[in-house]
């Protein structure tokens, strides 16, 4: 029998090590499900992981690569920062969706006048939308003590009534005979979130999940607040002889995923999804959260998780084209390299012995 | 508007039954969480519950063996978030939300055959002269047995929790798992039975839901019960017979909601619809300024080195 001793210090090697561990483990487990489905395992991982980045229709891929994993990465940043404190933020979805709302919103009460300005007013209202949505929480945490789990999940569905509401009424096409939905952004030049070099599948979100990643980088390495972040989630004890101020901390974390989200929610809205409507919303809240344990709270890894979890949408999308592997065989994938990835993470903290006989 | 067709005592008897599944499933993670362990994957298992009841219940055509099913297939998952939390000393928050997000896609891909199919019924209960009495004979002897089985389930826990043995071992090692740990008693394992009777309790309840409340397929269908039903445990200051009053309670907002819409009330549906979650967040705010009554050792990992 093997037993866990717990390390005087958190292996650094086993840090870097374990998210290959856990995507590994996860490849092997999903071949194993593509096989229990009837499919050639070997072509299904390569499908997904092999062809849209080196196959033939590459070229075509790549830019997809970018317009998926963007939102995933804005959303993960801001999730990351609350994660390292012990602040929850779950409803990430809720807030995208709120974002993607008030964003969208603003855009078509200018309709059809063209405009620079209105844009960049509609990102303001994204993110002032997703952080509206994420201070609920927040301000419930910090003046009831509420659990901010379940109160930011909660809220998502209240969002996706209230996103079914706005694609049904106040945003509807009025020139869409009757159909709910909103019009399509992508048809309105100045609110439209467009490629910014053609073909390329860069857009501003893009251009915003990055300065995220290096806000967050700095934030946390080299300012107080991230100083702060990262020891409340560590040592909360000695983080209050720090002087961290809880309450701050709260607003600070949820505010800023709650913004995050609605920005990822806004840029989706007016570039790739073109519209408000019902089904909107495709669960990129909740992938995130995955993104960014993969990523281990670090910036820089929720880049390349969030970029590998993209490949993972785009992969299963042409797997479920070419292969007809079920959508949902995705979902678990992503599911199970959560699983493994929190398996693996006991290396880290703990070393593997061979059990002694323990006396008395 | 018309609401004379509301009818009140049908409204209570739909009350009970859209209370029962969130019931049984915090009911559930009740006893998980007095072992001291906070398991979020709830939604996850109920779904999952869902569909293996519904599909075995299918294939057998009995309900009764599709509810054991769906009871296996929540323990089952649930012995992953047991694995991750107790024996890969894996933070709890996070493993919980694995089980949700795998337990959905799980879920989905299990139930790829099952869209548009119906289930076998689930007989009522049906005492003669007793269902057939006015009023009190709809209300309380005019279910299905899950229903009871509900009931019966959070006096069984209170019962258990209150009076046995074993209950106050599972509350010492929730209280002090140290404490627990240096009297001898096995923790680990301890909390391992009580996320397995926690999935157990979380799949029946998905089932009741594919079964007999909708009853059909379809995908994500619980739509954030297991979530409610967390919510529940800490409404009922993590006190069985107060689950069943929220129960009752979430039921009663829930049907009242599906009754105005029904009865064509000038609020947009989707207005209407978001109101069992919005009562939920009420409710939470309320009972959160008491917070003495959690168990102590919530949330925590225990590893013996310690």
């Amino acid at each position: 029998m093997l037993r866990l001793e717990k390390r005087p210090q958190p292996s650094a090697l086993f840090a870097y090590v374990t998210p290959f561990l856990a995507v590994l483990a996860t490849m092997i487990a999903g071949g194993l499900l593509f096989a229990a489905l009837g499919k050639d395992p070997v072509e299904a991982l390569r499908v997904i992981f092999w062809d849209p980045l080196f196959g033939e229709f590459a070229f075509y891929y790549r830019p997809q690569l970018l317009v998926k994993g963007a939102p995933l990465v804005l959303i993960a940043i801001g999730l990351s920062l609350g994660f390292r404190a012990g602040i929850w933020n779950i409803g990430a979805e809720g807030q995208y969706i709120l974002g993607a709302i008030c964003g969208a919103g603003v855009g078509l009460a200018f309709y059809p006048m063209e405009g620079w300005f209105i844009f960049p007013l509609m990102v303001i209202a994204g993110a002032l939308g997703g952080w509206v949505w994420a201070m609920i929480p927040a301000l419930l945490k910090v003046r009831f003590g509420t659990n901010e789990i379940l109160v930011s999940l909660m809220l998502v569905y209240v969002a996706e009534q209230l996103l079914a509401s706005a694609s049904l009424g106040l945003l509807k096409n009025p020139e869409g005979f009757g159909f709910p939905g909103s019009r399509n952004l992508q048809q309105y030049a100045s609110a439209h979130n467009a490629e910014l070099f053609a073909g390329t599948g860069m857009h501003w979100g893009v251009a915003a999940a990055v300065i995220a990643v290096i806000f967050a980088y700095v934030l946390l390495n080299r300012h107080i607040l991230g100083y702060h972040i990262r020891l409340t989630g560590e040592a909360p004890r000695a983080a209050r002889f720090a002087g961290v101020r809880p309450a701050r901390l709260i607003l600070f974390c949820l505010g800023t995923s709650g913004a995050l989200a609605g920005l990822a929610g806004l840029f989706e809205v007016a570039g790739p999804a073109g519209q408000v409507s019902i089904d909107f919303n495709v669960g990129y809240g909740f992938t995130a959260i995955i993104v960014a344990f993969l990523g281990r709270l670090h910036p820089v890894g929720i880049l390349l998780a969030g970029l590998l979890m993209a490949l993972t949408y785009i992969g299963g999308d042409s797997a479920q084209s070419q292969l007809g592997l079920p959508a949902a065989a995705i979902q678990v994938f992503q599911g199970m390299l959560l699983f493994f990835l929190l398996a693996v993470d006991v290396l880290t903290n703990y070393r593997l012995r061979p059990a002694t006989r323990e006396t008395a | 508007m018309d609401l004379s067709a509301i009818n009140p005592v049908l409204l209570i008897a739909s009350l009970m039954v859209a209370a029962t599944a969130v019931m049984i499933a915090a009911v559930g993670e009740l006893v998980v969480e007095r072992a001291g362990v906070l398991n979020l994957g709830v939604e996850g298992m109920m779904i999952t519950g869902a569909i293996c009841g519904f599909a075995v219940a299918v294939g057998t055509g009995s309900p009764t063996i599709g509810f054991v099913a769906a009871a296996a297939g929540g323990a089952l998952l649930s012995l992953l978030f047991a694995g991750l939390t107790q024996f890969a000393l894996a933070n709890q928050v996070a493993s919980g939300l694995a089980l949700t997000l795998f337990g959905l896609g799980l879920s989905s891909l299990l139930g790829q055959g099952y869209v548009g199919i119906k289930p076998p019924a689930t007989p009522r209960l049906d005492i003669p002269v007793l269902t057939d009495l006015p009023v009190v004979g709809r209300i309380l002897f005019g279910h299905d047995l899950m229903v009871y089985f509900g009931v019966a389930l959070v006096a069984a826990v209170w019962g258990f929790l209150t009076y046995t043995r074993a209950g106050l071992v599972l509350r010492a090692v929730g209280e002090n798992h140290d404490a627990a740990h240096a009297l001898g008693y096995k923790v680990r394992l301890i909390r391992v039975a009580a996320i397995a009777f926690g999935g157990a309790c979380a799949g029946l309840g998905g089932a009741y839901i594919s079964l007999i409340r909708v009853p059909q397929w379809t995908e994500g269908m619980t739509a954030g019960v297991g979530w409610i039903a967390l919510a529940l445990v800490v409404f009922a200051s993590w006190k069985p017979w107060r689950v069943l009053l929220g129960a009752y309670l979430f039921g009663g907002v829930t049907v009242l909601q599906l009754n105005l819409q029904a009865a064509g009330l000038a609020i947009p549906v989707e207005y209407l619809s978001m109101s069992p979650y919005l009562i939920t967040i009420l409710v939470l705010v309320i009972m959160s300024a008491d917070r003495s009554r959690a168990p102590a050792s919530l949330g925590r990992s225990f590893h013996a080195s310690q």
